[in-house]
């Protein structure tokens, strides 16, 4: 894999706010990578300063190997897809997505239509290039958007939110229509969103960004299962966290947790220089268990109390008291066939795993 | 029913007067008073062996002209400079921008002639009449531009200099067609202020009077009033087909950005 876009040292002020902290990123060809972030994290400045629609404080950002310093967005191998869509209202379709080619001299007027067809069938709009742009749905206008963008066959499109707008049936559709999307053309994609579960469907690689700075940049699988900071895995789904005790590190590492006692963990499933003494464990909802009438484990137990019980159809969610604890846990339970939805305040055993538990610092 | 009989009288009161200016510039007889004595044509043809009046008229056509171009595109920048752009003190630069829409006439006059005259040290002429409309007229273009550029998303003119083109031409292909009604409309609006404004005209006019202030000259002959009359009437049919036209295309641009429309400057 080569890479792409390198950032180095980039910071950005505004005034007296310090928005883009010491950002150092490397972003891939063919990669789709995601900015993810609760919003004011800066996503949308760094995004904006690939694109060359802001200028860095400090640091260089390369594109393709050139340095951007003072190269405006006209000039930069990217394009962006904006969270308005920004389709012009006063052209057609076809006009819009032929916007980009007016620089293009060396094309004359049948190349130009048959790329603007070719873009429209690419995003599944064949036959619209005569519609007015107002008159098309959200849906609509983001194709158009996209195809616009893609017209130009940029180095790297960039996306604002894109799918933001969109109800959540229209998203769902678009984030695999967009990954698809970007493995036909196969340029690199840098999404920015605060929507995690789009993030983590959608990415190859996210970098997650907290007050200008960024938390953790990793696959999802190991942003999901190996968070390296409580922050981060606060943002990206549940997880219940437990107050632990750190007594031995070692090639595996001793844990004493709250109300769980004494485990063993691998050495990955900590950050790296962890310290002996206090820590927190994280706990996904999906990896601890209940354990019904009837039914065996061989991992560990500890005997609960069913505090609340938020049922969604296809899943139960269970707050279970323990002993020794003062906040409860947080378990989802698939409903299977047979297996009932227990109620508020009964006695239950808590089935769980030394091999799921994260230790934080 | 009694709201209705107040919104017939409001309008009556406010039309009445205007709706005399016709009847008298077609009534044959030089006293301004019921009843009516016949129909004429002689005062427009009088309208136009006026040599004095045809000056006036050219001048207040060209002042009227080049007012409304200056003024719209002082509206323009405000306009887009207050919808897309944050900076310090923002609100109070506008608020002092928007102020001679509510200073009285006569004080801006009076201070405009101070300086023209005492502080420049400039003769009265066209292009001080044409100043101080240029000082009323913005306001007013600064409102109606406002209109087209809050509509407007700051996206787009990113967008286009995403595709390649320049801030100038992103400018000119993308916001210029888009707030281009708008931009009609506040032509048309200041051209109409301008055309019939007096009280500034008359203090910073030169030797060439302005339409307005030669009306009121003609005031002093009695004899003349039916003449005045006419010339009324021209105007107000003018002033009319060009609100209409602003107000239509307004209108049009609003359908054609695809936004709704929540109310008219007019």
């Amino acid at each position: 894999m080569t890479a792409l876009i390198s950032l180095t040292g980039v910071n950005k002020y505004y005034g007296d706010y310090h928005a883009l902290r010491d950002i150092n990123l490397t972003i891939n060809e063919g990669e789709f990578f995601s900015l993810l972030g609760p919003s004011g994290c800066g996503k949308t400045t760094l995004l904006r300063t690939i694109a060359g629609f802001e200028g860095v404080s400090e640091g260089v950002v390369v594109i393709g190997g050139k340095d951007m310093q003072g190269v405006p967005a006209n000039m930069r191998p990217t394009n962006m897809v904006f969270q308005s869509y920004a389709i012009f209202p006063h052209l057609t379709v076809a006009e819009n997505v032929a916007f980009g080619l007016r620089k293009k001299k060396d094309m004359d007027k049948a190349a130009k239509d048959l790329a603007v067809d070719e873009a429209l069938t690419m995003v599944g709009l064949k036959g619209f290039g005569d519609r007015q742009a107002h008159a098309l749905s959200g849906g609509q206008r983001q194709r158009v958007a996209l195809a616009r963008a893609l017209i130009l066959k940029p180095k790297v499109l960039l996306l604002d939110e894109p799918l933001s707008a969109l109800d959540k049936k229209m998203r769902e559709q678009m984030q695999v229509e967009l990954m698809r999307l970007q493995r036909h053309v196969g340029i690199t994609f840098i999404l920015v969103t605060h929507d995690q579960e789009e993030a983590l469907v959608m990415s190859d690689r996210i970098a997650v960004m907290f007050e200008g700075e960024i938390g953790q940049l990793a696959d999802p699988e190991t942003l999901y299962r190996r968070p390296n900071g409580r922050r981060v895995a606060e943002f990206i789904g549940k997880m219940n966290f437990l107050k632990a005790n750190v007594t031995n590190v070692g090639d595996t590492i001793d844990v004493n947790v709250d109300g769980l006692g004494p485990c063993t963990i691998a050495a990955e499933q900590a950050p790296s220089g962890i310290n002996l003494g206090e820590a927190a464990v994280g706990i996904r909802p999906e990896t601890l268990a209940i354990l019904f009438d009837g039914q065996t484990t061989d991992r560990e137990t500890i005997a609960g109390t069913v505090d609340e019980v938020v049922y969604y159809g296809d899943m139960t969610y269970y707050d279970v008291r323990i002993d020794g604890v003062a906040e409860t846990l947080n378990i989802a339970m698939k409903n299977l066939i047979g297996r009932p939805v227990l109620d508020v305040g009964a006695q239950t055993t808590v089935v769980w795993d030394a091999r799921s538990l994260v230790l934080l610092p | 029913m009694s709201l209705r009989i107040y919104a017939i009288a409001y309008l009556i009161f406010l039309y009445a007067p205007i709706v005399l200016l016709p009847l008298f510039a077609f009534n044959d007889g030089t006293i301004i008073a019921f009843p009516l004595s016949g129909f004429t044509t002689k005062w427009f043809t009088a309208l136009t062996d006026t040599k004095a009046l045809h000056n006036a008229v050219q001048n207040s056509l060209f002042i009227a002209a080049l007012t409304s171009v200056l003024s719209t595109i002082l509206g323009v920048c405000a306009a887009r400079a207050g919808a897309m752009y944050n900076f310090p003190l923002k609100r109070g630069i506008i608020g002092l921008v928007m102020l001679p829409l509510v200073l009285p006439e006569i004080i801006v006059a009076v201070s405009l002639l101070v300086v023209v005259v005492q502080m420049l040290h400039m003769s009265l002429s066209n292009w001080t009449v044409i100043a101080a409309h240029v000082l009323i007229c913005t306001p007013f273009s600064i409102a109606i531009l406002n209109g087209a550029f809050q509509n407007l998303d700051p996206s787009m003119e990113e967008a286009a200099m995403d595709l390649g083109e320049s801030r100038w031409s992103a400018f000119r292909l993308v916001t210029l067609p888009l707030v281009m009604p708008g931009i009609i409309s506040s032509l048309l609006i200041a051209f109409t202020i301008s055309l019939d404004e007096f009280i500034i005209a008359f203090f910073l006019t030169g030797a060439n009077p302005t339409m307005p202030v030669y009306i009121w000259g003609l005031l002093r002959f009695p004899g003349s009033l039916p003449i005045v009359m006419a010339l009324g009437t021209i105007l107000v049919g003018l002033s009319i087909i060009l609100l209409t036209i602003a107000e239509i295309l307004r209108r049009r641009g609003m359908a054609r950005a695809g936004v709704k429309d929540k109310g008219s400057f007019l």
